[in-house]
């Protein structure tokens, strides 16, 4: 089966938001990156279907040149090839994420045959716009399930499962189909190192498009006002205990 | 201007992210009319008593006897066009944002996800929208005739309508087969026994500083004596130290409850962003300049091995003394 994974490269917050001077992005000289984490799932169940069922996996991403690290991680977990649409490393509001994507996935479908399947995290870690694989599951006319916290392909349909407050629904798709997946799908491997060497020669192609118009356009981001608050010091060390004691009490959890 | 806001309902009960995404709408200005929409299989299921909106349109499909995610966008896209709407507005809950990014796509229109506050004037509709989880704000400028967007839960506090309750009719909603084919087909049941995360009254956490699967033994106990749930940061299921179903944060579970204990955390975004919704944060960490000390109420500062077993000797001995 061929599988697509779409990933996006995002920063590694840490504890505190920096803005730059201009506050249209994050502050970024003192950070790594890394895949947004719906996606790394989304990579490690490519890899695994395909080691399953045999064919291929091709990782996409939407980024700046230096998103290339990303691709090349997701080739070191086990990805066989990747597509670069690289920008100017401006952000790309939701529609024209989805029809730069889009067009991607015409030119591969056009030169090897369709996805089985396109897998999309739920939502970016950074932006969070919770739509860009529904949007391309529409364009490409196939059935999408969101959020999956489970995936089972079987021949030619796939069994998909949302976690929900009261447990899980299930969703069969008919193949081909687009998925949008969660967190705790799975847990990622680690690359191993003969898995990092073999990414180095893996072949990445980039494409070009041009920039549309924002319709979503973000203005300026702002880092939300914290209430201000530092923490009331009970102790230090197991003499601390009754304190806490104390407390637990005050708020009534303990009887 | 007109607007429709999609409700979601529980068992006939409108959910309460609904009935925030319906106060938004209400307050739009320039005396807005609001309608609003729910989808059932049968015209029984519309909400009854008082609503922040004029009136209420009930989809009434077969279809709808199972979560539809497509059916139910079809069916506000068709109300949305009759309406004449220049606003479309849906909780920001996980179906909230899908229903309505199906709707996005289906106008080709852009959306903005869970917004904390909107203006619109004329043409002109600004918003400002969550990043991380809430842990970042995004001011855009949306452009569209029809300005669709979704309300992030808690953002704005529900208000129950005043005057009349609205008016309510049904309609029969125009379904393409993807539509009828695009819906959930089975439930399977959690597995009970435990303290939910998402429902726990108190949540004892460790972090990296737990050091080990089986660090997690003091943790365990002290959640056991207070009859709380267990549960972990992003580094320790990346581990594989504890079940990704114990995870708090923007990408685990939210959760809510009147006291958060986190030991060994540090504090990092990814994490705040699923305990922005405790009453209290309780920090045990050894190191004092960590950055969950500028979010928590209370901290201990220490070893979490030697700090958490002596707050549970503390507990027995208070309740035997």
């Amino acid at each position: 089966m061929r599988v697509l994974v779409c990933v996006k490269r995002v920063p590694m917050t840490g504890g505190t938001i920096v803005l730059t001077d201009d506050d249209r992005a994050i502050e970024t000289r003192h950070l790594g990156f890394t895949i947004s984490p719906h996606e790394e799932c989304g990579v490690e169940e490519a890899v695994r279907l395909v080691e399953a069922n045999g064919g291929e996996s091709v990782v996409l991403t939407l980024g700046p040149t230096e998103a290339e690290e990303q691709l090349r991680d997701a080739m070191a977990i086990g990805a066989d090839r990747a597509t670069h649409v690289v920008t100017d490393g401006q952000e790309w509001d939701p529609q024209a994420t989805a029809s730069a994507i889009l067009e991607a996935i015409r030119a591969d479908e056009a030169a090897n045959g369709p996805f089985d399947l396109v897998v999309f995290g739920n939502e970016s870690a950074d932006a969070g716009n919770f739509q860009v694989g529904i949007r391309v599951a529409h364009a490409l006319e196939r059935p999408v399930a969101t959020g999956l916290k489970a995936l089972t392909v079987d021949g030619g349909t796939a069994r998909c499962e949302q976690e929900t407050a009261g447990g899980r629904d299930v969703y069969v798709l008919q193949l081909p189909a687009v998925v949008t997946v969660k967190e705790g799908l799975n847990l990622p491997r680690y690359p191993s190192v003969p898995g990092r060497l073999r990414a180095q020669r893996k072949p990445i192609e980039t494409r070009t498009p041009e920039r549309p118009a924002p319709r979503l356009a973000m203005a300026r981001l702002v880092v939300p006002e914290g209430e201000g608050k530092q923490a009331e010091v009970l102790g230090e060390g197991a003499a601390a205990a009754p304190r806490v004691v104390e407390v637990l009490r005050e708020i009534g959890v303990l009887t | 201007m007109t607007a429709l806001v999609y409700l979601e309902q529980t068992d006939g009960a409108v959910d309460e992210p609904s009935l925030q995404a319906a106060t938004m709408a209400s307050s739009l200005g320039g005396g807005a009319e609001v309608h609003a929409i729910v989808a059932a299989d049968t015209a029984a299921l519309a909400p009854a008593g008082q609503l922040p909106v004029d009136a209420v349109q009930v989809a009434v499909h077969e279809a709808f006897g199972s979560y539809a995610p497509l059916a139910v966008a079809e069916a506000v896209v068709e109300l949305a066009g009759r309406l004449g709407a220049t606003c479309v507005v849906g909780p920001g809950t996980e179906r909230g944002n899908e229903v309505l990014a199906h709707v996005a796509a289906l106008l080709d229109l852009p959306l903005a996800a869970n917004c904390v506050a909107v203006a619109v004037a004329d043409a002109d509709a600004r918003v400002t929208r969550v990043r991380w989880g809430g842990s970042l704000l995004e001011e855009a400028r949306v452009d569209a005739p029809t300005l669709l967007l979704t309300v992030q839960p808690h953002a704005v506090a529900a208000e129950p309508g005043a005057g009349d309750p609205p008016s309510v009719e049904t309609f029969t909603p125009t379904l393409s087969e993807a539509a009828l084919a695009l819906r959930v087909v089975e439930r399977v049941a959690a597995a009970t026994g435990g303290v939910s995360l998402a429902d726990a009254r108190v949540v004892v956490s460790g972090g990296r500083g737990a050091g080990s699967e089986e660090g997690f033994a003091p943790i365990e106990e002290l959640a056991e004596l207070l009859e709380a749930a267990v549960g972990c940061s992003r580094a320790v299921t990346m581990a594989g130290w504890r079940p990704h179903t114990d995870q708090v944060g923007q990408t685990g579970t939210k959760i809510a409850p009147e006291i958060y204990i986190a030991c060994g955390i540090s504090g990092a975004t990814q994490h705040m962003a699923g305990c922005k919704g405790a009453k209290r944060i309780l920090a045990i960490n050894a190191d004092r300049e960590a950055p969950i000390l500028q979010s928590a109420d209370y901290a201990v500062i220490g070893d979490l091995h030697e700090v958490v077993p002596a707050i549970s000797a503390a507990i027995r001995a208070a309740r035997s003394g």
